[in-house]
């Protein structure tokens, strides 16, 4: 994706609603559908089995929603005007599945390191509740628990990884936890953590907390709120809004639409982004 | 209409495999809005979802009815066992995709069955949906049970389950099924009785309890309708023409990874190979071809829509379309401008003509090529009617191969009729000589050979035949994999015990209905699935309903024998299948009467139907159909029933059983 001959464009989307059940893998087989149906000049790689040049950014687990997804696609044009991009990827957007909105577009400089190597920390909002709907999560307990996880040196524990079990230590992953409010089954949490060297899942932390009964709390549902990438003490998302605003694709779809988003951005989440 | 289930189903999908299964919004899918007064039906594919979802039949009937001012359509799949075990204890019943609203709050549940195994899926999608699985049970607020598809040929194992049998094409004859329902709605649904003895006079509507069966011992006595209204046999119904029907006009593209995924158009239906042991070519005769044009239209808006980049042009022997070369010529200059559109050709019949097609198609992206000689030897294709030469399969693979395909599949049955170990073993010579044509172009040539077990089918020629045991099957599966060790040719093989259990399903009577419910009661769903396969269930219920396995499976048929799908016909005269029955045993070919005159089966001059085909010769290369070198399969009359003395041939059914007998003797 180095736009030698194309030119690299990023695309975020949001990924809300039912189609959470749908994988990542399968996300970018509908995006490379919707290129097709959109007739989007995207450029392929040479060789035996031709395949289009897209890349996504970090996996967003099956189940999990997302205001803040990625993607950056190659196309086989010279470096389009910003209407020019903006009626490419509005096209690209009404071919896409209900829940999959794209939120906006920009041409990338060359040499912008990818969606994989750039993006060092994520957040999420995440409903914690008990496995057994009869137990009800206390949030000033779920509040203390999440501390003494910051407050703890290690978190030694057995984690499922590419099949595998394997005992790592989750502290190190762990950058920000704390109790956003109640949700109708439980406690809404927020998380950020670091994806390098190894990244945290919402479930795995939560596993460590105890719901009162003995058990691990669980996760309801998950919303990815933001990526960032971070360098020299600074940090911005993939795609900042100005690059968005430029191309008035803020709202592209989702006018359209009628996928809820499960919670309306909190305050306290907003005002860490802005 | 109850209230949608969704938000009950939702917090169970984290907990299971593939939860996108359940959420429907395939591009393509329809949001209908229930309305008093509308019929609304929901269409089951009683399998997995990714089975079920490519499905065409369901899909041509989900649009039709949906373009109905008078009825509606949703979808549903067999759930995976890991929902279905949190959704029962919870008390959710099967649900619709579009809506996500309760089964058993549709006016019909319309099964498509184009597999025997997967009959207990069916019951449990009844059970599932709220309603009692018997029909003779179900009152007049539960869901109509409908059933249509290839299986329902021989309706008579799930008889007792269904209310109501489609026999044949499906695209006329809902309309008329949605107008009765529609009156029986609006009048309140008064007795399901009434409304399923108006179902049955509907032509191609066979209404199993409008019909008395009586036994002599484990034989079939007779089959009689109740009253003079209905009719003594139901004949299937058949569109006359294709190109009426350009469906699907808005394929599904489902959002996971499934079975055919691709646009699929269809480019003929029927076949007159006339391949014996084909119940698909047999039933669905005559061949009505889609104009070419309409084709085109129908791949080039296909594919805008969809955004597929590989499209199927599907039928059971697509190299037999009138001008096939053509049409796939348009279509690959068409795309490789855009490029990287795949086109494959299921079906393809074996010969240079068909590899030559396929090269052309590989020019935009390579697909796998398979092919299927189903027999070894020359002298089991006479016997099934396959005519394909050595020179064809060679010329074929030397074609191939030489065009850069390393490997090819190659599909075979095993355990037909007067099959001998010579036969058999023939298939393991006929792929190592494909691999050694191969060998001259590339180092890597291989080859992977599907074996299949064969299993008689009802209105085929070989309904009389008695198929091979388990034990025969895997004696056979046996000595080809070591005929095959060392060489470069894979083998694949089909479990000789589902074989076995089909072979029950496919050609059993009304009382193996009792032993379908009892593997269902047992747990036994999902019977397709190898993982799930339950053979001692089977035998089981056989055994507590008191059957013999044998007497459904291993035994030959005699020619007056009442069989128990003699009710319903696909047009086929029971005299000419009889004949060809016996001109299979003899070796003897038949010519395919889409080009040579007609030998009347029965299905155009009872139906007043007649081929729709843009060619009247025969596609270029090859030798199948032409009738050219039909020599060397001994004299074939061109007026087979008329003039052939087939009476001198040695045709009884204990003379195939003699040589069943001697070929495993001799091993």
């Amino acid at each position: 994706m180095r736009g030698d001959v194309g030119t690299a464009v990023r695309v975020s989307y949001s990924k809300l609603g039912k189609i959470r059940f749908v994988s990542h893998r399968d996300v970018a087989r509908a995006f490379e559908r919707a290129f097709r149906v959109a007739q989007l000049p995207v450029s392929f790689s040479e060789g035996f089995s031709p395949h289009p040049k897209v890349s996504f950014g970090l996996a967003l687990s099956t189940g999990y929603e997302s205001r803040a997804e990625y993607l950056d696609v190659e196309l086989a044009i010279g470096e389009p005007s910003d209407e020019a991009l903006a009626v490419l990827i509005g096209s690209v957007a009404d071919a896409l599945p209900d829940g999959l909105a794209v939120t906006g577009a920009a041409v990338l400089e060359p040499r912008t390191p990818s969606l994989q190597e750039a993006v060092e920390a994520v957040e999420y909002e995440v409903e914690a509740r008990s496995v057994d709907d009869t137990v009800r999560v206390d949030a000033g307990v779920v509040g203390e628990a999440l501390e003494a996880l910051l407050g703890a040196e290690s978190l030694m524990g057995v984690r499922r990884r590419k099949g595998r079990d394997v005992v790592d230590d989750l502290r190190p992953a762990l950058r920000r936890l704390s109790v956003v409010g109640d949700t109708p089954l439980g406690v809404l949490v927020h998380l950020e953590v670091i994806t390098r060297p190894r990244g945290a899942r919402p479930r795995e932390v939560l596993a460590l907390i105890e719901d009162g009964s003995g058990r691990g709390l669980v996760e309801g549902r998950v919303v990815r709120t933001h990526q960032w990438i971070e360098r020299d003490g600074a940090r911005w998302e993939p795609l900042d809004e100005s690059g968005a605003r430029r191309l008035g694709l803020r709202s592209v779809g989702q006018a359209r639409r009628t996928v809820a988003d499960p919670w309306a951005p909190t305050a306290s989440v907003e005002a860490r982004a802005s | 209409m109850n209230e949608s289930l969704w938000p009950r189903i939702e917090p169970l999908l984290s907990r299971v495999e593939k939860p996108a299964r359940y959420i429907g919004m395939e591009r393509g899918a329809q949001q209908p809005v229930h309305r008093p007064g509308v019929v609304s039906w929901l269409l089951v594919y009683p399998d997995a979802y990714e089975v079920g979802l490519p499905n065409q039949g369901l899909q041509i009937l989900y649009e039709i009815l949906n373009e109905r001012d008078d009825a509606l359509a949703e979808r549903a799949y067999s759930v995976w066992p890991d929902l279905e075990a949190l959704m029962r204890p919870r008390g959710i019943p099967l649900f619709s995709l579009e809506n996500h609203l309760p089964a058993g709050d549709f006016d019909v549940l319309a099964f498509n069955v184009s597999a025997e195994l997967v009959c207990t899926n069916l019951l449990n999608t009844i059970d599932l949906a709220g309603a009692p699985v018997r029909s003779a049970d179900r009152r007049p607020e539960h869901p109509v049970v409908i059933a249509g598809g290839h299986c329902t040929f021989n309706p008579e194992p799930l008889a007792d389950f269904v209310d109501a049998f489609v026999i044949g094409d499906g695209e006329e004859v809902v309309s008329e099924i949605t107008e009765v329902l529609g009156a029986w709605k609006r009048a309140g649904k008064p007795t399901r009785e009434g409304l399923l003895r108006e179902l049955a006079t509907i032509e191609g509507v066979y209404v199993p309890s409008m019909y008395e069966i009586e036994y002599d011992g484990p034989v079939v006595a007779s089959i009689a309708p109740r009253y003079p209204d209905i009719p003594a046999v139901v004949h299937k119904r058949t569109v006359a023409d294709l190109a009426d029907w350009p469906y699907p006009k808005r394929q599904l593209v489902p959002l996971i990874e499934v079975v055919h995924d691709r646009l699929n158009v269809e480019i003929f239906r029927g076949c007159t190979r006339g391949c014996r042991f084909c119940q698909a070519g047999m039933i669905t005769r005559p061949v009505r071809e889609r104009p070419a044009d309409q084709v085109r239209t129908m791949v080039r808006e296909g594919l805008r829509r969809t955004g597929y980049d590989e499209v199927a042009l599907t039928s059971l022997s697509s190299a037999d379309f009138s001008g096939l070369d053509g049409v796939v010529a348009d279509l690959v200059n068409e795309q490789e401008g855009c490029g990287n559109v795949a086109l494959s050709l299921p079906s393809l019949r074996v010969d240079a003509f068909s590899v030559g097609v396929a090269s052309q198609i590989q020019k935009i992206r390579r697909t796998g090529l398979t092919f299927a000689p189903e027999a070894g030897t020359w002298r089991m294709r006479q016997v099934i009617n396959k005519l394909i030469s050595e020179e064809d399969i060679f010329a074929a693979a030397d074609s191939a191969y030489s065009q850069g395909w390393r490997r090819i599949k190659l599909y075979f049955l095993i355990g037909l009729p007067t099959e001998m170990d010579v036969d058999t073993l023939g298939i393991a010579e006929l792929a190592k000589a494909v691999v050694e044509v191969g060998r001259r172009h590339t180092k890597q040539a291989t080859a992977t050979v599907s074996v299949g077990g064969f299993v008689p089918k009802a209105q085929t020629p070989f309904q009389w035949f008695g198929q091979n045991g388990v034990d025969e099957l895997q004696r056979k599966v046996d000595m080809l994999k070591g005929a095959l060790r060392g060489s470069k040719a894979q083998m694949r093989w089909h479990d000789p015990k589902a074989t076995f259990v089909e072979g029950v399903l496919s050609r059993g009577d009304r009382r193996v209905g009792a032993v379908i419910e009892h593997v269902w009661r047992s747990g036994g769903v999902f019977q397709e699935w190898s993982e799930h396969f339950a053979y001692d269930l089977w035998m089981e219920g056989l055994a507590v309903s008191g059957l013999d396995p044998e007497w459904f499976t291993t035994r030959h048929r005699t020619e007056n024998e009442v069989l128990p799908w003699d009710h319903i016909s696909a047009g086929l005269h029971r005299d000419f299948l009889w004949l060809d029955w016996k001109a299979a045993l003899a070796e003897h070919g038949l010519p395919d009467c889409r080009w040579t005159p007609c030998y009347d089966c029965g299905v155009c001059t009872d139906y007043a139907l007649e081929h729709v085909v843009a060619s009247a010769v025969p596609p270029a290369g090859g030798s199948q159909g032409t009738g050219q070198d039909l020599s060397r399969g001994g004299e074939i009359p061109v007026r087979f029933l008329a003039t052939k003395p087939v009476s001198s041939v040695p045709v009884s059914a204990s003379v195939v059983s003699a040589s069943v007998v001697s070929e495993s003797s001799a091993t």
